[in-house]
């Protein structure tokens, strides 16, 4: 695995949409060469090299390749975008879209990143040591595909509309969540080990939801059916068990009818 | 204006008979002509395949619910979008790309005319201002009239002679090109929750069938001789033994001659007869009902059909069937938007994946392609995907790659996730046939040029014909080493004229030509009966008043060129 370490050392006066800082689009080129890589500013196309320090050469593929961002890129957009393997360090805080439509590879975020993360993700992992923004792991504006693979684990908070139109893969949060979790989702999976505000699962026509913490004001769509004791990431505890959204259409399954599922801490 | 002369290129041009000998074809001042000046601009089409330029029969391209498909859509422009490059705007969106891509992506394949396949009147200043924005290509809008109440109320009682009257009233001030129909009376009984899947259904509150809705309009379309034909999308689309209803729907046609100037022959069109040619009970033993349908097609010389070929993408349906598309957003649970247009028509919007690992997909796939080998005469089968219904327009140069290739053919059906059941439930296995360079000049060119009622303008090569040229990398000399050539072929021109101006070279746009919509200005006997039922139509019921309906004006149809009809009866 090679090291590229990115330091930002003009910060931009708008947002730079950074789409080719990835293990992809790096891999296979020298330090110099990836300076030369088209990032956005406004309606101004310029280098990567204008922006950030480049100091090593990429690996040969981009599961070879490691970068590393330093500096202030709480300005900065796309990181990882659509990467597909490698890893991606971010030191500080970042904007919207870091590792959307990801289908592989590992993303740290050391600070908080803001809205759209792992839009559309299909796959790899994204540890967020901060707070995540909202639309974490959701679909695209208008699209009804959002996450169907991979793991996120968000230390911090995470915002609203998490996971929506979510068909696969886990979402953890340690802190709450706001409004939304989960709206339209139709599979997958969201743990959150603290509270979540109201409108949880809303929409939602297959899934799971565990909350270890309070839900604000219940869905009145989501029905309780009993109390079972459930093994989350290696705590036991008792559950009471809903399930729902009473209101939408569900799939059947041998004869029988699949509901999403919500768990909240008894 | 300039001249031009294209040398030594393969010309097929149905009109003329010219079947890929090596001709010179000569431009001057916007047509086709025998010779020109040594002066003449010279390109090279050695080695190359010369056309007239394609002609769209059938597409949505312009209006309200392509515009809706676009703005309930930023998914669909999320990686399509194009930046300003050259002399091109920026564009974007994949299935329903905004205007100025709509016309540069047909005039890099070749197309200089295309039809918009159903304005509601009601929107026409919206269809229009689309055209106008819409670059290069000449363009018409087809009127929806199978659930317009004027038409129900005037054919309920057989009032032929005032449902013409209407008709040229509705494209004069539409400026509409030709008789649409769409599910008649279905979509209308949609009003009340109801839908009309056989021709024999009556509409609610009208009291009249639709077949009675057909045979009135053709007649009423006889009666003007418009250019085209009625053009009809018949009842039950899309339904697992809707063959039937096509097929009566058809029938209705007989007894009926065509009557114009234009040199039109048939009576009806049928449009994206793939969606109409299913048998079967249900979606588990649908199968293909080509054969039946284009056996009729081939018997009866009044009927013209295009094919509507699936193209296996992600695309988003759009219809004035309004019944339909609510059944559609039932079975794929996307998206739905649906819109009741007063007194005229309705429209819905559902986005839609036709997935080779689905088997009614691939089925449907294998049936459009099925209608155009069955066809015995090419001239009265043209290519479509019923843009953007089964697929995007820009994917016509695939289309031709399938038609024009067994080893196409037999590669996509084995990449099918079903493929036993494709060849069980279709005959497409088993059909050998390839379209010739000549049959795709005679099923893009020379076939919808004429059932339009525009075989003296475009289509051709003929000297005197408007100079649309098309050239393509191809060189029909030489075997197709790898189908996939073909694709690459028809996807970008070398060069194209649109009325003589270059606008095409080597793929890339070069010029926006001298664009035209295309409308029909049928002259009727004085009607004060359907005047005063129209004034009276717009005080009691509709939204906006008679002065503001009209689409006229440089701001709307900037460049007309208007089809002029005589149809004063004495």
């Amino acid at each position: 695995m090679e090291t590229v370490t990115i330091t930002m050392k003009n910060v931009p006066a708008l947002y730079l949409e950074a789409d080719n800082i990835s293990p992809d689009a790096f891999a296979g080129k020298t330090a110099a060469q990836i300076a030369e890589l088209s990032v956005h500013e406004g309606n101004t196309t310029s280098t990567l090299g204008n922006y950030f320090e480049v100091i090593g050469n990429a690996g040969a593929t981009a599961a070879e390749t490691k970068i590393v961002v330093k500096g202030d890129v709480k300005k900065v957009k796309y990181l990882g975008f659509k990467m597909t393997a490698g890893e991606l360090v971010i030191e500080g805080n970042a904007d919207l879209y870091v590792g959307a439509w990801m289908t592989g590879g590992k993303i740290l975020a050391k600070g908080n990143i803001e809205a759209f993360a792992a839009t559309a993700m299909k796959g790899g992992e994204l540890i967020v040591e901060g707070n995540a923004g909202n639309y974490l792991g959701a679909a695209y504006r208008g699209d009804w595909r959002g996450m169907s693979g991979g793991k996120i684990l968000v230390k911090g908070n995470a915002g609203s509309d998490i996971g929506m139109f979510m068909t696969g893969g886990e979402i953890v949060v340690n802190g709450n969540v706001d409004v939304h979790a989960m709206t339209h989702a139709e599979g997958g999976r969201l743990v959150v080990k603290g509270n979540a505000n109201s409108k949880v699962g809303g929409q939602m026509v297959d899934g799971e939801i565990i909350i270890f913490g309070t839900i604000d004001t219940m869905m009145p769509g989501f029905k309780p059916v009993d109390k079972v004791e459930l093994e989350v990431d290696g705590v036991k505890a008792k559950f009471s068990h809903f399930i729902g959204d009473m209101g939408e259409r569900h799939k059947k399954k041998k004869g029988q009818t699949i509901y999403a599922n919500l768990y909240v801490k008894a | 204006m300039s001249e031009y002369i294209i040398k030594n290129g393969h010309v097929f041009d149905p009109v003329q008979g010219i079947k890929g000998d090596k001709k010179d074809i000569s431009i001057k001042d916007g047509k086709i002509v025998d010779k020109v000046s040594s002066s003449a601009k010279v390109i090279d089409a050695r080695d190359k395949t010369v056309m007239a330029g394609a002609v769209e029969i059938h597409a949505h391209i312009a209006g309200p619910k392509v515009n809706l498909g676009r703005i309930y859509r930023p998914e669909d422009k999320l990686f399509s979008c194009t930046p300003t490059h050259g002399m091109e705007r920026m564009g974007g969106g994949a299935s329903i790309p905004t205007t100025f891509k709509t016309g540069y992506e047909y005039a890099k394949m070749g197309y200089t005319t295309a039809m918009e396949a159903a304005m509601p009147p009601l929107f026409s200043r919206h269809v229009h201002e689309e055209i106008r924005d819409t670059p290069i290509i000449d363009e018409g809008a087809f009127p929806v009239f199978g659930n317009n109440w004027f038409v129900l109320e005037y054919l309920k009682n057989h009032e032929v002679e005032n449902t013409a009257a209407y008709i040229a009233w509705l494209l004069r001030v539409t400026k509409g090109y030709a008789v649409k129909v769409v599910n008649p009376g279905g979509t209308e009984a949609w009003a009340w929750g109801l839908n009309c899947l056989s021709v024999n259904d009556p509409v609610p509150y009208f009291d009249i069938t639709p077949a009675e809705i057909v045979r009135g309009l053709i007649e009423a379309n006889e009666y003007l001789g418009l250019p085209h034909s009625m053009h009809i999308h018949p009842n039950n689309l899309g339904n697992p033994g809707c063959y039937e209803t096509t097929l009566e729907t058809m029938k209705l046609a007989e007894g009926f001659k065509a009557r114009n100037t234009f040199g039109r022959e048939q009576v009806l069109h049928l449009t994206h007869t793939q969606f109409h040619s299913y048998k079967g009970t249900n979606w588990a033993d649908f199968e293909s009902g080509a054969k039946e349908v284009t056996d009729y097609v081939n018997k009866n010389r009044n009927i013209t059909i295009d094919t509507g070929n699936v193209t296996l993408d992600e695309t988003t349906t759009m219809t004035a069937d309004g019944p339909f598309e609510h059944h559609l957003t039932g079975l794929n649970h996307l998206k739905w938007a649906n819109v009741d247009v007063e007194l005229e028509t309705a429209a819905g919007v559902v986005p839609y994946i036709y997935s080779p690992n689905i088997s009614v997909c691939a089925i449907q796939w294998a049936i459009g392609l099925e209608i155009p080998l069955m066809m015995k005469d090419p001239m009265r089968c043209y290519i479509t995907t019923d843009h953007p219904n089964a697929g995007p327009f820009t994917r016509y140069p695939r289309v031709f790659k399938w038609l024009m290739s067994t080893k196409a053919r037999e590669t996509q059906i084995n990449a099918f996730k079903h493929k036993d059941k494709v060849l069980s439930q279709t005959s497409i296995g088993s059909i050998d046939r390839e379209i010739s360079l000549y049959e795709l000049a005679q099923m893009t060119r020379a076939g919808p040029a004429k059932s339009l009622g525009l075989s003296a303008m475009c289509g051709g090569l003929k000297p005197g014909m408007d100079a649309d040229v098309a050239v393509y990398n191809f060189n029909p000399d030489k075997p197709v080493a790898n189908p996939d050539d073909i694709e690459t072929a028809f996807s970008r021109c070398a060069a194209v004229f649109k009325s003589g101006v270059q606008v095409v070279q080597n793929g890339e746009i070069i010029g926006t030509g001298h664009k035209r919509t295309l409308w029909v200005n049928a002259k009727v006997n004085d009607n004060p009966q359907v005047m005063r039922d129209i004034a009276e139509k717009f005080v009691k019921y509709y939204s906006m008043t008679q002065n503001n309906y009209e689409a006229l004006g440089k701001t709307f149809v900037p460049n007309p060129y208007a089809l002029e009809v005589d149809a004063t009866h004495a």
